[in-house]
């Protein structure tokens, strides 16, 4: 049963495994450095489909549909389903889970979208309120780019700061301790806004949360970086990787050379044209499920803390003036489950 | 930490824009499309389109943009050329193509109909009415 | 073929484009707020008869930035004001302009039928 230490911080005492977990690209993920690695990639973004909006919804079936046959559970064994992605209420997780009938909650952590539906499956199971859960999410580079930025034909220029919207899903499915990964514990993040209004530049609004949550954890659990393997946050990209060290560094955690973000290792940055990283809540959850929880599954990788980082805007609030409000929420994601001792 | 600090860092981490590179560049590529411009003006003078020659040239401007928009290449070729594309009168049919391309999957009227002048409708509202203005005080003042 | 036309109507054209990426690096400025500032000052220089000279001198140069569809607004209300009067500030504007509206929404029409927006990458 959970176990809240420190004051935002719950250790996963009974450590939930993830037993199943599935990741889904298209071609511009699969020419990338970690494209061998995911479960299904697409030559073609439209997977088949009329409409981006339903191209994504097929990703998420269909990542869904891997993971699932990857632990060899079927619909009517899960008990909740947590999806989330980009668009506006959520249709893609909707949609994509209307012939499932697996009780459904959907959210909206903008990127982060995979570190909160996995924070909130392990908290269901590791308090025993389900047996297994599903966590997914999903995003696509066109649905995004005509919902918040411009049609996909229109003559614009990117900034260097700005960010490639991955064109991906990750899946997993969460169960009670069985094998490694484990899901030790979850740090649930807060809104943090240090006044970024340029939305090209997310990584440097998403940075303060991602720093906020990890000191956080570090305060709450009284560990540092060197005893992690690897800090891996969700899409901060070049900018906010750079500011997150930083800010990590003047907080007294040095942590440059452990971390790692999803948003640089899904692409090539300077051949596939993409500025500061890739980005969107299908970045972090299929760089996750494609490319490290396999090491995690197999030892490579002993103890990871996952942070999908978000920014909170809406077209609305970016018009309207507003600032960039970002969030990050944690896991520490374990080859090992927590021993007797750590249980008490 | 303030937001006055974090906004120093973020502009020391930020990569700039290769400012005079990208300017260069819409200079070169805004030169060319005026060039094509003044070519087809000059085909259309000797045609004998007489003083509707300019504007018979914008016209094919806008709908060689249209074409090229709707081949799916105005946007590589943007990417580079930057406001070289944007200014001139092929940037604002450009606008109204893709619009009216992304959104047909809303539908005719509200889809394609609609959004078609999401990013140009601005232009028409300011410019008509600026000359609308200019039309009262020139009328007041003659 | 009049080369010099030509070498001034790229010289003029790519400066007033030049300007315009100025403003996208240096300042915070959107493009949609950039190209409305072009089409006003167009309206407001040709309204005090300072772009007619540069339309003499660069031709297409001047014409085909947003400028030039600022200028042929103004110039189509000071030709209408002249004829109707106080009528003519609010047709004479759209009048000038109608053929490149009408062409651009036809052909964002068709385009809008016939083509689809592709994947990018």
């Amino acid at each position: 049963m959970a176990k809240k230490i420190g004051s935002q911080t719950l250790l996963l005492t009974s450590s939930p495994s993830i037993i199943g977990y599935a990741a889904v690209g298209a071609k511009k993920e699969k020419e990338g450095p970690l494209g061998g690695y995911f479960d299904f990639t697409s030559e073609d973004s439209s997977f088949g489909e009329k409409t981006w909006e339903k191209s994504e919804t097929f990703m998420q079936k269909k990542v869904v549909e891997l993971a699932l046959e990857k632990c060899g559970v079927s619909d009517n064994e899960i008990d909740f389903l947590f999806a989330g992605d980009l668009l506006n209420q959520c249709i893609s997780s909707a949609y994509a889970s209307r012939e499932r009938k697996i009780p459904f909650f959907g959210l909206y952590g903008a990127c982060s979208t995979m570190s909160e539906s996995l924070c909130l499956a392990s908290m269901f199971v590791d308090a025993k309120l389900a047996n297994r859960c599903l966590a997914v999410t999903s995003s696509h580079f066109c649905s995004a780019e005509r919902q918040f930025r411009f049609p996909l034909e229109y003559g614009g220029q990117r900034t260097p700061t700005s960010q490639w919207t991955v064109t991906g899903a990750g899946a997993c499915v969460v169960a009670p301790k069985a094998q490694a990964p484990y899901l030790r514990a979850v740090t649930v993040g807060t809104v943090e806004d240090l006044g970024i209004t340029d939305i090209n530049n997310m990584g440097a609004a998403m940075a303060p949360a991602a720093a906020r949550t990890l000191c956080q954890y570090f305060q709450d659990t009284a560990t540092r970086p060197e005893d992690y393997d690897l800090i891996l946050t969700g899409d901060l990209g070049f900018v906010g990787s750079r500011l997150l060290e930083r800010l990590m560094q003047s907080e007294g955690y040095p942590m440059a050379n452990l971390h790692n973000d999803c948003g640089l290792m899904i692409f090539d940055r300077l051949k596939q044209d993409v500025h500061a990283g890739g980005s969107g809540c299908g970045c972090a959850a299929s760089v996750l499920c494609s490319f490290i929880l396999p090491q995690i599954a197999c030892q490579r990788l002993k103890d990871v803390l996952f942070l999908a980082t978000g920014a909170l805007m809406s077209p609305t609030s970016t018009q309207q003036g507003e600032s960039i409000p970002g969030i990050a929420h944690l896991l520490h994601i374990s080859a090992f489950p927590h021993t007797k001792e750590e249980q008490a | 930490m303030t937001k006055q600090e974090y906004a120093q860092w973020t502009q020391e981490e930020s990569p700039r824009s290769k400012g005079p590179v990208n300017i260069f560049k819409a200079f070169l590529s805004g030169g060319v499309v005026c060039t094509i411009g003044q070519l087809l003006l000059s085909l259309y003078e000797r045609l004998g389109a007489g003083e509707n020659a300019a504007i018979f040239a914008s016209l094919s401007l806008v709908v060689l943009s249209a074409v090229l928009t709707g081949l799916n290449v105005y946007d590589n070729i943007a990417k580079h050329a930057g406001a070289g594309t944007l200014v001139p009168i092929t940037g604002f049919a450009n606008s109204m193509v893709s619009a009216a391309m992304e959104f047909k999957t809303e539908g005719y009227i509200l889809g394609l109909g609609a959004k078609m002048f999401s990013i140009a409708g601005p232009v028409i509202v300011y410019g008509v009415s600026a000359s609308v203005i200019y039309g009262i005080i020139l009328y007041f003042i003659q | 073929m009049d080369l010099w036309m030509l070498l001034k109507a790229f010289l003029v054209g790519g400066l007033i484009c030049a300007v315009g990426q100025v403003l996208i690096d240096y300042t915070k400025l959107t493009p949609a707020r950039i190209l409305v500032s072009f089409v006003v000052l167009g309206v407001i220089l040709g309204g005090l008869g300072l772009y007619q000279p540069l339309i003499d001198f660069a031709g297409a140069g001047a014409t085909v930035p947003l400028t030039g569809f600022g200028a042929t607004l103004a110039k189509g209300v000071a030709e209408a004001v002249k004829e109707d009067g106080l009528f003519g500030a609010f047709t004479g504007g759209l009048g000038a302009t109608a053929a490149g509206i009408t062409v651009a929404i036809v052909a964002a029409l068709l385009a809008g039928l016939f083509c689809k927006s592709a994947e990018k990458g």
